[in-house]
């Protein structure tokens, strides 16, 4: 007889569940079940009326009924809120077509980045990353560097003079060569690249600045060979232009080294078949560099008996202006927001 | 210039192709910039059979021209074109330089089929106002119709323009030395040129003394000869003149200018009637003047040298000899002198003279006194043989030139351990052996003696290892990396500040600008609150770039302005840079420009630029740098700066710099700009330590005062922070009010107070107490009144 009556609300609640159709109702439903003068909780009065043996099969039976009203009236609940929640949320929707919010975000001076570039390939071989004055003295620009005053070598590098002939806008980084030296008081190891402005008294043009940029670099230790300075451009080249980047030297001449070289990279636009960037050759020169002159060791306190280097001296503006197809070397200084800003992106490594 | 057809003359180079030659050349160390061959297409001797005046032209010639064939008309605007003249016709087909074709063309109604040509337009000479007014080359009236007439000219020849390097001119600037050069690279022996000659009995020390008076001429020679026929050069020096870019003149002359392209020392020629019996050389007194050869006269300096008869200048030693004692038609007797300068004197006369000829050039880089003695009989050899010159005997002389050998004593490792590649002791020899280089070789060991002609080696390995290494071809050397120990670089001193911050900068979206170092007097004069005295070039090349800047905001104001125009509204810029005073006192500063929409889109409310936004760059650069708590920012009026809008920032209470907008004279636009000193924040950055989260809950209580609207609201903060103590952490402006419903100069502010202690919970009792401390001390410093909550 009890049982029957449980039985009745089971198929009343069948009959319900699916006449049911908002949260509403369904909340209504709720109380007609579980509320204070609800079927289920009625059927939970009854148990008083019950003989004590049979109080507990009846107990669960009652309990299997409420909780299969209420797996039923979670799950409906879930679905009316998502409907509803799902409706509010139609409301909220935007033209996802417009115009982000700008984020802000700066980009490097095209030249510096290239320098950059440069000097994380020397930092990773051990090189320092230095800075010397701009303006000089010429017992650094030019005397300890093997280029006494009258020498012909000073007439290529026409050279901004602030007093006399002594103190002057350095005409390139290789002074910073000669701190460096004095600085390690010919005792230890050298391992520096130097980045650097310097100035010369040329009309600007798009191949000329009176202001541009060095990369002077400088090895000083021991059993150094022109092989060992290859190497190290040849490690620059393949990282700045690419793995199949090839590496040449040919003889130059440099007051500050001995044997003084040019450095070639294989032309990284036509591959050495000749193109306009190589003008026809193959090969283009980016780098002076040499074995350090003994007399610049020695002016600088270390004994060329017992120590060796070699210096290098890239143009930044110029190797800029290769790798990233710049014709005219005033874009460098302009900052014209239109193309700097192009610069502030991540570039892949050659061999990802 | 390096006429290949005259290197012949030394060294046998009948086989070789000369632009694979040139190739060789430029490997091995000696740059031919340019090959230049001389031969064109389509010419011909002709000669002018008929000429009358154009009948449309004041000034056109139409010309029949006999070209072999047959005869053509050719219209003709030269003035010296005539009748029975032998010119140089370009017929149509033929390419002159600059690529200018010649084609068949009417000229004022006259048909025209060629041009009659100049030297200067065929490129064998340079294009002077003497050269146009001269006309067109006029041949010899022998000269053979039809011809090709750069063979009949014998220019017919391959020149290389070279770039050499500084200290390598000496010995590569003249035939004979690039003859030793391409004998190096062929390995080929040269034959020097004959300089034997006839001397009568009669010495030169019968007509002539000498004395040298300064230490800056090392060696004087000179010889005398006389009864010289003045005329015309034969053809080969003429030729070969003309093909280094010298123009003919009379035997005498070009001899001495052929001698000088054949050893690479000048010679001067006296006429020794004007010169008379002595030759002093000494230093030039202080505003010497000289008359030279140019007809200008020159005011010299007491660092100049010059040679006297005794008492007049008669020749800027090395520059430029004296109008005086010149060789001239009816010269019959010449001092032939042979000299080395101290090369820096010359070089240094020849800038202040603004004098730089062909002989200062080659004096100004060394000579070998072997040659200047070889030069002096083959002048003699030359004047005998083509100026009927008789030679007098014995030499004047001066000579303290140091003639020791420089040896230089090495192994093959010494020279393998510098180049870093194993060259074999026999194949040293044979390098050594084509450079020319005399050595011995004793139990391995080389004792090398360098040639005097190479003045540009030193003796020293490096040196010799060069030469080797050069010649061996440095194709051979290998890629190795030097064997040191391995440690990661690093940027040191303010690079590393600079690139910190550089990077900071950019990440909260400043642009990096790259502007030059040197301003304008205009610029210069702009933004000058560090009151610094600036360097200014004595010798700029412009006014514009002809200050060193002490601050670089007037060229961010340059960038802004650049791209302003360019339409571009948003510009956020920032440069790190160095800059110096006029006692050369370095100072790097960071400097940065805002205007425009900094956060946000058009369509969207935004954050712009204004002074608070560089006021939190400012700060956030600062705080990063681990500065917080120790900068603060006051009142300043500085010229250029809007002057109730820019402030100083101090650093531990010292001025580091500037911040505000850009006074509204200098821009109408709402510009903003900061700048301060990286060298004031180098060094002073403390170590960071961890700071734990507070365990125990905090208070926060508002505050709101009445002020006077002059009040700054940092010193009130600073009372508040000074009063509540300990327990006091934090102070913030919420709220900010002016207008309706209070006083019109006051202003009402907001402050939000944090109290917390990190050992225990607060009691309200013991907040509140501090909390109407606060509020008294406000109210009685700054005669405020608090608002009701």
């Amino acid at each position: 007889m009890k049982n029957k009556k449980i039985e009745e609300v089971k198929v009343l609640i069948d009959k319900d569940k699916n006449a049911v159709v908002d949260l509403k109702g369904l909340n209504e439903l709720k109380v007609k079940y579980l509320g204070k003068k609800g079927l289920i909780s009625e059927l939970n009065q009854e148990i008083r009326n019950i003989p004590n043996e049979e109080k507990k099969e009846f107990g669960q039976k009652v309990n299997e009924v409420r909780t299969l009203f209420n797996e039923y009236y979670d799950e409906k609940k879930k679905e009316f809120e998502s409907v509803l929640l799902n409706e509010k949320l139609k409301k909220e929707a935007i033209d996802i077509s417009l115009p982000a919010t700008k984020v802000v975000s700066g980009a490097p001076n095209i030249l510096e980045k290239l320098v950059e570039e440069v000097e994380e390939v020397f930092m990773s071989m051990g090189y320092d990353v230095v800075d010397g004055p701009e303006i000089e003295e010429d017992k650094y620009n030019f005397e300890m560097l093997n280029i006494p005053k009258g020498h012909p070598a000073r007439d290529a590098q026409d050279t901004f003079y602030l007093e006399g002939e002594e103190i002057l806008l350095r005409s390139q980084t290789s002074p910073v060569q000669v701190r460096t030296m004095l600085k390690g008081k010919g005792e230890i190891p050298i391992r520096v690249i130097c980045p650097g402005k310097t100035y010369r008294r040329d009309d600007d043009d798009a191949t000329h600045s009176h202001q541009f940029m060095q990369i002077e670099g400088l090895l000083v230790d021991k059993n150094i060979s022109l092989s060992d300075l290859k190497g190290t451009i040849d490690v620059l080249a393949k990282k700045l232009f690419g793995p199949e980047t090839e590496t040449r030297f040919h003889p130059s001449y440099y007051q500050f080294t001995e044997p003084s070289v040019e450095g070639d990279i294989s032309c990284f636009h036509c591959h050495g078949s000749g193109c306009h960037i190589c003008k026809n050759t193959g090969w283009i020169t980016v780098v002076g560099a040499g074995i350090v002159h003994p007399n610049v060791l020695r002016m600088s306190g270390y004994d060329p008996e017992k120590w060796s280097g070699f210096a290098f001296g890239f143009g930044a503006d110029r190797l800029t202006m290769l790798k990233y197809g710049i014709d005219d070397c005033r874009v460098l200084y302009n900052t014209d927001l239109r193309e700097v800003t192009t610069f502030d992106r991540k570039e892949m490594e050659w061999n990802d | 210039m390096i006429s290949l057809e005259w290197v012949k003359d030394y060294i046998d180079i009948s086989d070789q192709d000369l632009k694979e030659l040139a190739v060789k050349i430029t490997q091995s160390g000696i740059n031919v910039e340019k090959v230049i061959t001389n031969h064109i297409d389509y010419l011909v001797i002709g000669e002018v059979v008929e000429c009358v005046n154009h009948p449309d032209s004041d000034h056109l010639h139409v010309c029949q021209v006999n070209i072999g064939e047959k005869t053509t008309q050719i219209v003709c605007g030269a003035p010296n074109v005539r009748k029975g003249l032998k010119v140089i016709v370009a017929l149509p087909g033929a390419i002159l330089p600059g690529d200018f074709e010649i084609r068949s063309s009417k000229i004022r109604g006259q048909e025209s089929n060629g041009m009659i040509c100049a030297l200067y337009e065929l490129g064998l000479e340079e294009k002077t106002e003497e050269a146009y007014n001269r006309g067109i080359e006029e041949l010899d009236s022998n000269a053979p119709v039809g011809e090709n007439p750069m063979k009949y000219l014998g220019l017919d020849d391959t020149l290389y323009e070279l770039d050499i390097h500084k200290h390598r001119n000496n010995d590569c600037y003249y035939h004979i030395g690039f003859a030793y050069e391409i004998g190096a690279i062929l390995n080929r022996e040269v034959t020097l040129p004959k300089n034997d000659y006839k001397e009568v009995a009669d010495s030169i020390e019968n007509y002539f003394e000498l004395a040298v008076e300064t230490e800056k001429c090392p060696y004087y020679s000179a010889k005398m000869v006389r009864n010289v026929k003045i005329g015309e050069s034969p053809d080969f020096i003429k030729r070969r003149l003309t093909a280094a870019g010298m123009r003919p003149i009379n035997n005498v002359v070009d001899i001495s200018n052929y001698v000088m392209l054949e050893y690479g020392q000048p010679l001067h020629f006296f006429d020794k009637k004007k010169l008379g019996d002595k030759v002093v050389v000494r230093d030039a007194y202080e505003m010497e003047e000289v008359i030279t050869l140019d007809g200008k006269t020159r005011v010299l300096k007491s660092s100049d040298i010059v040679i006297t008869d005794g008492e007049r200048a008669v020749c800027i030693a090395g520059v430029m000899g004296g109008a005086n004692t010149e060789v001239e038609e009816g010269t019959t007797d010449i001092l032939i002198e042979a000299a080395i300068f101290d090369p820096v004197s010359i070089r240094y006369t020849a800038n202040n003279l603004d004098l730089r000829s062909e002989a200062s050039i080659r004096y100004g880089k060394g000579l070998n006194y072997e040659y200047t003695e070889m030069a002096l009989d083959r002048a003699c050899h030359l004047l005998e043989k083509y100026a009927e010159a008789e030679v007098l005997s014995d030499v004047v002389k001066y000579d303290v030139i140091d003639k020791q050998n420089k040896q230089v004593i090495f192994t093959p490792s010494d020279i393998n351990k510098i180049l870093g590649i194993e060259i074999s002791e026999q194949d040293m020899k044979v390098e050594l052996e084509r450079l020319d280089f005399p050595y011995q070789l004793e139990n391995s060991k080389f004792i090398v003696t360098i040639p005097k002609r190479r003045l540009d080696i030193d003796p020293n390995v490096n040196d010799i290892a060069e030469e080797i290494g050069r010649l061996y071809g440095y194709q051979n050397l290998i890629s190795t990396l030097p064997t040191v120990t391995i440690r990661r670089g690093e940027y040191v001193g303010d690079v590393k500040y600079k690139k910190m911050l550089s990077k900071r900068l950019r990440s909260l979206g400043l642009n990096e600008a790259k502007t030059y170092t040197l301003v304008s007097p205009s610029m210069a004069a702009m933004f000058p609150y560090r009151k610094k005295e600036q360097a200014i070039l004595p010798n700029p090349m412009s006014m514009d770039k002809s200050i060193v800047r002490t601050t670089l905001l007037p060229s961010l104001l340059s960038v802004y302005r650049f791209n302003k125009a360019h339409k571009v509204e948003d510009i956020f810029l920032y440069e790190i840079s160095k800059t110096y005073d006029k006692n050369y006192q370095e100072e790097s500063l960071v400097s940065g420009l805002l205007c425009g929409n900094y956060l946000g889109s058009d369509w969207n409310p935004s954050v712009k630029a204004d002074f608070y936004l560089v006021k939190g760059i400012v700060e956030n650069i600062l705080c990063y740098m681990g500065f917080k708590n120790r900068y603060h920012f006051e009142v300043c009026n500085e010229k250029d700066f809007h002057p109730f809008q820019s402030a100083t920032i101090l650093l531990d209470r010292k001025p580091i710099g500037i911040l505000g907008r850009i006074h509204p004279m200098i821009s109408k636009d709402e510009i903003y700009v900061f700048e301060f000193s990286l060298n004031a924040l180098m060094g002073k950055i403390k170590p960071l330590k961890y700071k734990e989260a507070p365990k125990y809950p905090g208070m926060e209580k508002d505050m709101a005062f009445l002020f006077e609207k002059s009040i700054p609201v940092q010193e009130v903060i600073s009372v508040i922070k000074k009063t509540g103590g300990r327990l006091l952490t934090d102070v913030s402006v919420f709220d900010v009010y002016l207008g309706s419903n209070i006083e019109e100069d006051k202003k009402s502010i907001a402050f939000k107070l944090q109290f917390m202690d990190s050992a225990r919970t607060l009691t309200n009792e013991e907040v509140m107490d501090i909390f109407h401390k606060i509020v008294g001390k406000v109210e009685e410093e700054f005669h405020a009144t608090l608002r009701d909550k």
